[in-house]
């Protein structure tokens, strides 16, 4: 990118104006003009939910949410990143859980207090139906929070906005491993091969191998891709 | 948004010819030869230009790349006058620095056998490069699969260099490593009649990835923080390790911590210490963008180099070669190798498949550059930068529509927000750095060359040999992260330490000015800085190939 080409538009950090590029995103354009960025970066990539930013679009009377690393700067939006958000997580033990009980309740009794205003839905960066797995999560219906939910990259704002002072991010997490832990079947071949494994099955044959050379591992490798064929 | 009117062309010519690659075409698989030739000739590891030897410390001569050895070779950030051994802040019996999948994993893990564990992250809790992790985790779980095809695919990835007996470690615990992940609550992906569902990256000889959509790392990461955190175990974040503390026989006895917030240093004296610090791609080895998450400076390799701990093939990096190339705003970051696995070709400007989609990463990285470079067969950006085409389409075309965004959603969703369709338009890829292939010696247990010092995952060296397989290195932090948690927890150091010291810091700032070796920075770096005109990327490496054709 060349500097001098550049056509650049003016934003507001924290009330502070800025010229910058119109085409960074907010993270880069707060690089851009000279922030160090410790709280509120991680991947920029999208998934960490690290960089969770709150702003207002000029003449907009809306407050809008997005993550830094993904959102592209619009000419006067006055912004500021969280560096944190205060939530509430219980302590829980997953084997200890009875996922068909009122467990999740007695987990997260706040759960009960939603009023259903959907503003955790329009405050998430990911577009998850938030409101949606939470009414699910009332419900019972644990398949539906995950589908709902498993894009969920934690950056809290849900958290932040809500008006009936739920943690939605953390009742989802804790919902999905009630569900990977005791809804998902069991896989014999998997507990077979653990199995077989422990009562060293492969143990000769991996002692041949670590002292085979490795024109004859190579070999046996061409052997081992040749059979897997074109389809993969 | 969406791509330019500059690149229509080329994604029309993808378009026309893409009828000729549907019909079971793949580009010819390179004879092992041929690869060696692509590799010499086009792989950024084997251009001297990029790499020195280290000229000071326990591992002087050692070859690194370029942007490492600086780091390395620089003075301590720490002020050791300021620092007083003699009131630890914290005690522990093992202190973990990393609050990645590895940290985390080693972190339970020693506190399951009994420890007490700190854990200190230079981020929030799981920022890291696995909570980005792609594809999956490797694990031979199917029946016509096995640990023994596992161990071979991994030894010929990693072009023979890996230390037999930590891969047989590695190849046997991994699928007990599914188990117990799908234990703590992991949602995997499963086939209709619920089995795990498999994909195989390139250079596995069977179906042996197991992923959760294109966000595994994500998943695992979330429970694993959760687990932690419904633990008795501290967790220090915003405070990263900034050096190693000895005793007066030079085994590790804890370590330095620096709080991002205060400035203040936290002493906490441990009788073991585990590293699961990661890698080094924030530092842009050779002028690549990377994949990495923000906090990947190298810093426990440069804090280990100072401890004496001995490093291992540090020279070879993996570039992944389905880095994103446009646009701008994700340059670097990572396309899953599922993305192939599951169809996609690689074709260049003028739609024409110049290499096969399961290529290994360093050959594809190779082919890419050499279509780009000499061949001049890269699609240019308005920008500047290069790429070929990933042609994504494809996968819905073979697979059945619903077939992307049923597996790769985040992708889809992230694209999206440029106006740019991969189930309709390819993706413009080029390599980017992925991965440090090579660290700091391990042995089985994960320990290093200095007593009560353990390393787990990227941070470490020897799992993968000169280059590593996809889908090996969640696995890998895994294992490691349990086995060295689990050594660490029955064997640190019980008696009291005689005497902490720094005096291997100050040799090395010492050695460093008696050698006339002189920096503009101190280390560990901590974190890169993009500010001003830094935040403006370009690829640098491109430029510089372009300009010497």
């Amino acid at each position: 990118m060349n500097k001098n080409t550049l056509k650049m538009i003016p934003i507001y950090v924290m009330g502070k104006k800025f010229e910058v590029p119109e085409e960074l995103t907010i993270l880069k354009a707060l690089e851009f003009s000279g922030f160090t960025i410790t709280r509120g970066c991680g991947c920029r990539g999208g998934v960490c939910g690290a960089c969770a930013t709150v702003y207002r679009n000029k003449d907009d009377y809306r407050i809008m949410t997005g993550l830094a690393c993904q959102t592209v700067v619009e000419p006067d939006m006055n912004l500021v990143q969280l560096p944190y958000i205060s939530s509430r997580k219980s302590s829980y033990t997953i084997r200890e859980i009875d996922p068909d009980s009122l467990d999740i309740v007695k987990t997260y009794p706040e759960l009960m207090r939603c009023m259903g205003c959907n503003t955790c839905t329009k405050s998430c960066p990911v577009n998850i139906s938030v409101m949606n797995y939470i009414s699910a999560a009332m419900r019972g219906d644990l398949k539906q929070v995950v589908e709902l939910s498993i894009e969920c990259v934690m950056c809290g704002l849900c958290a932040a906005r809500c008006p009936a002072e739920l943690s939605p991010y953390n009742i989802a997490l804790f919902i999905r491993r009630l569900y990977g832990t005791y809804k998902l079947p069991k896989s014999p071949q998997l507990e077979k091969r653990v199995s077989d494994i422990v009562h060293g099955v492969y143990n000769a044959d991996i002692a041949e191998l670590k002292k085979t050379d490795n024109k004859k591992l190579q070999g046996i490798f061409n052997e081992l891709q040749a059979k897997k064929g074109a389809s993969v | 948004m969406s791509y330019p009117a500059g690149m229509r062309p080329s994604i029309e010519k993808v378009e026309q010819r893409r009828k000729d690659r549907l019909n079971n075409y793949e580009f010819p698989r390179l004879s092992p030869e041929d690869k060696a030739a692509l590799l010499k000739e086009h792989h950024p590891d084997f251009r001297d230009g990029d790499k020195v030897n280290l000229r000071s410390g326990v591992n002087k001569g050692e070859r690194v790349p370029k942007v490492l050895a600086e780091v390395i070779e620089s003075p301590s950030r720490l002020n050791l006058g300021s620092v007083d051994l003699n009131r630890p802040d914290y005690k522990t019996d093992v202190l973990v620095i990393g609050g990645g999948g590895g940290g985390v994993t080693a972190a339970l893990t020693a506190y399951e056998n009994g420890a007490k564990v700190i854990l200190a992250t230079k981020l929030r809790l799981g920022d890291s490069n696995t909570i980005m992790a792609e594809g999956g985790i490797a694990a031979s779980s199917l029946p016509e699969d096995s640990p023994t095809a596992h161990y071979i695919d991994t030894m010929v990835g990693g072009r023979f260099k890996n230390i037999p007996d930590v891969v047989e470690a590695l190849v046997t615990e991994a699928p007990s490593i599914l188990e117990w992940l799908t234990s703590l609550g992991a949602c995997f992906d499963r086939n209709a009649d619920g089995s795990y569902f498999n994909h195989m990256p390139a250079g596995h000889s069977f179906r042996r990835s197991h992923s959760i959509k294109d966000l595994t790392g994500l998943e695992l990461m979330r429970v694993l923080g959760d687990e932690i955190r419904n633990k008795d175990i501290q967790i220090l974040e915003f405070s990263p390790a900034v050096e190693l503390i000895l005793d007066a026989d030079g085994q590790c006895s804890g370590a330095i911590l620096e709080d991002l917030d205060t400035g203040r240093n936290i002493v906490v004296e441990a009788g073991a210490v585990i590293m699961a610090t990661g890698g080094m791609g924030r530092l842009h080895p050779n002028g690549f963008p990377t994949s990495n998450h923000y906090g990947a400076t190298a810093d426990g390799i440069v804090m280990a180099c100072r401890a004496r701990a001995k490093l291992l093939y540090m020279e070879y990096i993996q570039y992944h070669p389905t880095g994103v190339a446009w646009p701008e705003q994700m340059l670097g970051l990572l396309l899953s190798e599922a993305l192939r696995a599951e169809g996609a070709h690689v074709v260049n400007r003028d739609g024409e498949p110049f290499v096969n989609r399961l290529e290994t990463r360093d050959a594809l990285s190779a082919a890419i550059l050499r279509e780009c470079g000499p061949r001049g067969k890269g699609v240019v950006t308005p920008t500047g930068t290069m790429g070929a085409w990933l042609d994504t389409p494809m996968i819905d075309l073979k697979g059945g529509k619903g077939t992307f965004m049923r597996r790769f959603a985040g992708i889809q969703h992230r694209f999206k927000k440029y106006g740019i369709d991969p189930t309709q338009e390819p993706l413009l890829v080029y390599p980017t750095q992925h991965y440090q292939n090579g660290g700091v010696a391990i042995n089985v247990y994960g320990q290093s060359n200095v007593p009560y010092l353990y390393m787990a995952g990227e941070v470490a060296g020897g799992v993968h040999g000169h280059n590593r397989l996809g889908a090996n290195s969640l696995v890998d932090i895994f294992v490691f992260g349990r086995r060295s948690g689990r050594h660490a927890a029955e064997n640190y150091r019980k008696s009291p330490v005689t005497k902490l010291t720094l005096d291997h810091v100050k040799a090395h700032d010492e050695e460093l000015k008696a050698l006339g070796i002189s920096s503009q920075r101190k280390s560990p770096m901590i974190l890169p800085d993009y500010r001003f005109e830094k935040a403006l990327t370009s690829t640098q490496y491109v430029n510089e190939i372009v300009e010497a054709e």
